[in-house]
């Protein structure tokens, strides 16, 4: 999906490996930013429900966090 | 590759959250609400079985707490012969055990997009995940996540002892975290020294020391306690074990 793009840099046909180097390096970059974005979503929904200290949630998540091992109160 | 992290972790989450939250009611919930009579002062830890059965029922009576019928006619009915006197006021409470289902779906849905996480970079290095492989994972996590943390704080059982919050929950992630870490070392380190690292990454929690209460008084029994912290443990591997291979049955599929 990625070949289909405009190249933004205006690089021609000669300094194609070099291209090619900077995409892969782009696409490699735009996955750890995924992943990173997916692991924090995770950890964060993790803090929520098993570490936040709002009474609301305390309450509505407290047998979980019981039987799951979350310290709770 | 977002739209496959998200789902692969979302069916997984949502498959090992049920599952864990299926295993809780039948094998944790009952002594956790036991162990609330304690905690509450329903019930002495040493009080006999018919003064626990008729403490209850005089405080629901006297409190006013209920109006669930299954409590008002618990006078003509023998607690003490079953455990019922686990789950006093009904059979199920749809609000508490439905917010119980939901955040058990949340956390291990949580879980689950950690874990997914872990299977892209591992796949970045040219490590294939396989179904089987899940097992290993979903073990790791359940290592990491729960036993790690019990093996220095203990299973919270409401109404035992235990030192501030906030120091036991700061000591929880790090040993998370750390074991985690030590984890993926033993798994995908090469040579010597990573085992080393590992092992000092794992061991450093327990050797700096989990926090722990002044002095153990909370009302709770030690052998609702002990049966609870090996319940809880059981429950969490059977869901953690079904999140990695769930987790890896998705991400496998999403190859495709």
């Amino acid at each position: 999906m990625r070949e289909s793009a405009t190249n933004p840099s205006g690089v021609t046909g000669k300094d194609y490996k070099m291209t090619t180097a900077t995409k892969t390096a782009t696409l490699a970059n735009t996955n750890i930013l995924t992943i990173t974005f997916v692991a924090l979503l995770g950890a964060t929904m993790v803090f929520l429900a098993g570490h936040a200290q709002s009474a609301a949630l305390h309450d509505a998540a407290h047998d979980v966090r019981h039987s799951s091992g979350f310290p709770c109160h | 590759m977002l739209t496959k992290l998200l789902a692969s972790a979302l069916f997984a989450g949502f498959a090992a959250g049920l599952i864990a939250v299926a295993l809780q009611f039948a094998f944790v919930q009952p002594i956790l609400l036991e162990a609330e009579l304690y905690e509450s002062g329903h019930v002495e830890h040493f009080s006999a079985p018919e003064a626990r059965a008729h403490d209850h029922n005089t405080s629901a009576e006297t409190t006013g707490e209920t109006t669930d019928p299954a409590a008002e006619n618990a006078t003509d009915h023998d607690h003490a012969s079953h455990d019922h006197s686990a789950r006093p006021k009904s059979g199920i409470d749809f609000k508490r055990d439905g917010l119980s289902v939901l955040f058990s779906v949340f956390t291990f849905v949580g879980f689950a997009l950690i874990m997914v996480a872990g299977f892209a970079i591992a796949q970045s290095r040219d490590i294939t995940i396989t179904i089987r492989s899940g097992l290993y994972w979903g073990l790791a996590g359940f290592v990491a996540v729960q036993l790690a943390p019990a093996f220095g704080l203990g299973m919270d059982l409401p109404g035992n002892a235990a030192a501030d919050l906030g120091e036991r929950q700061i000591w929880w992630a790090a040993t998370v975290v750390l074991t985690a870490l030590g984890l993926w070392l033993v798994a995908f380190g090469k040579g010597i020294w990573p085992y080393a690292i590992a092992i000092a990454l794992i061991a450093l929690p327990h050797m700096f020391g989990a926090p722990h209460p002044d002095g153990f008084n909370g009302p709770a029994p030690p052998e609702l306690s002990s049966l609870f912290a090996t319940r809880s443990l059981g429950v969490s591997i059977v869901a953690w074990v079904s999140l990695g291979l769930f987790a890896a049955w998705f991400w496998t599929q999403e190859d495709t």
